[in-house]
């Protein structure tokens, strides 16, 4: 009976997934193996791998996911631990400025660092000022400006399942390590980071999702020669009408990335590495 | 001498901490102020910090005269929105609901069809939602903009309606079975309440996500369906236009007010489980 009445229910969305998702992405994996003439080849993907700026484009944006998720985990691991160190006014404060720029619109904070990396900017002037530069410099349309941009995006995405998994955590634990002896460092690295592994992996797992396809980011931050797939994706179909190939580049992107995100949630899943949560 | 050494490591484990979170979190929100203070410029230019302030850029904005693209644009997103959180609403409440009732086994199963969405990127969907709309002899539309988004943020819906729907306890259910609720008013007055906080802060999720939406609008609207995010880009891409500051400081502003209310409303709509 409960089991019907769940069948009942979850139907419609389950078959919303199947048709108008699963469905098209499964028609735009047949298109990426269509040749010129309808017959079945790889030549689009062969096409694709030959081609050096092509694979450049792919690389880098499998490398800019990286360096993005290394400077999130740089920066949200120490607002994890200061969470956990603070009382109850603090932590609201800090799961506050998680939220709101989680919740503000992608748009916008792209739009602040236009103003924040630009030659009129605070960055610039403040290195002009310590006399690091003798000139403003604009950040704007390089890689640096752009990975700060999006560490600043994607930050919450790490923060927030790390803070989820801080607040209901026993304080008791780590006191007890210390009373043990143990010093800072090594409560943190053998008490609270093997709790945190897994929520450490998840959020590298929405950070890379989330960075690597950024289209706005990517094209306002990183201006009109840093090309990375998304872009390259839509300048396939959107100017080229290059069907095929767009089909094939961008099942390319969904390929590389999945690889990237299963492993991933592998480790995360890992039973060794969950047991400790 | 181990003292010492231990009492360095301890400090500088609180450099880590204090020193490198705290900047961390000023690095999070400090663009956020830089572009609430940055649309009160009194200037033409995005110079930071402003020369003089004023309501300039708010004035034009909302000069219906002057404005009228980005009036359409945020017209259309806030149309989109509203439809897409009420699809959302229809689809993953129920399925929500369901899935809680399914075996464990079952459930874990399904359930990647239904999260889906959230792991693959929605520029490849949406490129191939067009491939098959193209095919299908029709063109990207209005329509098949809701619909989109629809299928890419149902699943926000369903993730923060599932972790309420878990904890429905059936046997209130049963409770008002037995004492002769018939099952429709069973599942209207019992039910759907206790579901309630989940699909508030799902509708919330999903309504802000649909509002800042790029990557389905890119290829599935026609050049009529013009949208706030995608104009707020051609008006950074064409000419740094200082109203896209006053756009941000509004947004920004609702977006404060809305997580206000929603906190609000959470507990108040839970409360009356009880």
């Amino acid at each position: 009976m409960q089991k019907t009445t769940g069948t009942i229910f979850a139907a419609p969305m389950l078959m919303m997934m199947l048709l108008f998702f699963l469905a098209p992405l499964g028609v735009l994996a047949v298109f990426s193996v269509l040749g010129p003439d309808g017959e079945v080849s790889l030549a689009n993907y062969r096409t694709f791998l030959a081609d050096d700026f092509a694979v450049g484009v792919l690389f880098d944006t499998i490398l800019l996911g990286a360096k993005v998720v290394a400077t999130v985990t740089l920066l949200g691991l120490p607002i994890a631990l200061l969470y956990w160190h603070s009382g109850p006014g603090l932590r609201g404060l800090i799961l506050i400025a998680t939220l709101l720029p989680m919740l503000t619109s992608n748009v916008v904070r792209t739009f602040a660092w236009i103003v924040i990396l630009g030659r009129n900017g605070p960055i610039s002037q403040s290195l002009v000022e310590l006399g690091l530069s003798s000139r403003p410099i604009s950040l704007l349309f390089t890689e640096t400006g752009l990975v700060m941009a999006l560490t600043q995006i994607e930050l919450p995405l790490l923060v927030l399942p790390l803070i989820a998994v801080l607040s209901q955590a026993d304080r008791r634990l780590i006191d007890a390590s210390e009373v043990l002896g143990a010093g800072r460092w090594r409560s943190f690295l053998t008490v609270l980071l093997p709790m945190l592994t897994p929520a450490i992996f998840a959020g590298w797992v929405l950070v890379f999702a989330s960075a690597t396809t950024s289209y706005v980011t990517q094209s306002v931050i990183g201006g009109a020669r840093l090309i990375y797939m998304p872009r390259f994706v839509y300048r396939e179909v959107g100017i080229l009408f290059q069907w095929p190939m767009a089909a094939a580049i961008s099942f390319l992107l969904l390929i590389s990335t999945g690889i990237v995100m299963l492993g991933l949630t592998m480790l995360a899943r890992h039973r060794r590495l969950a047991a400790y949560a | 001498m181990r003292d010492i050494q231990e009492k360095i490591s301890n400090a500088s484990y609180w450099i880590f901490v204090v020193g490198l979170g705290g900047f961390a979190v000023f690095y999070m929100i400090a663009p956020i102020s830089i572009a609430i203070l940055m649309s009160f410029t009194d200037g033409a230019t995005l110079r930071f910090p402003p020369e003089g302030y004023s309501l300039r850029w708010y004035e034009a904005l909302l000069d219906s005269a002057r404005s009228e693209p980005i009036h359409t644009a945020a017209m259309n997103s806030l149309s989109i929105a509203g439809l897409t959180t009420l699809g959302a609403l229809m689809v993953a409440v129920p399925a929500a609901f369901g899935m809680a009732r399914l075996g464990q086994r079952t459930a874990t199963t399904l359930e990647p069809i239904l999260l889906a969405p959230l792991v693959l990127p929605s520029l490849v969907y949406s490129l191939a939602a067009l491939l098959v709309i193209s095919n299908l002899g029709s063109g990207p539309s209005y329509g098949y903009v809701v619909a989109g988004h629809i299928v890419v943020f149902a699943p926000l819906m369903y993730r923060t309606s599932l972790a309420v729907a878990q904890q429905v306890d059936p046997s209130q259910e049963e409770a008002s079975t037995t004492l002769g609720a018939s099952r429709l008013r069973t599942f209207l007055r019992v039910t759907l309440p206790a579901l309630m906080p989940g699909a508030l802060a799902g509708g919330f999720l999903v309504f802000m996500q649909s509002m800042d939406n790029v990557s389905v609008t890119l290829f599935l609207a026609d050049p009529k369906t013009t949208v706030l995010p995608l104009r707020m880009f051609a008006m950074i891409e064409e000419s740094l236009d200082p109203r896209v500051a006053a756009i941000s400081g509004l947004l920004i502003t609702a977006t404060i007010v809305l997580l206000i209310i929603v906190q609000r409303l959470i507990p108040f709509v839970r409360g009356r489980r009880t």
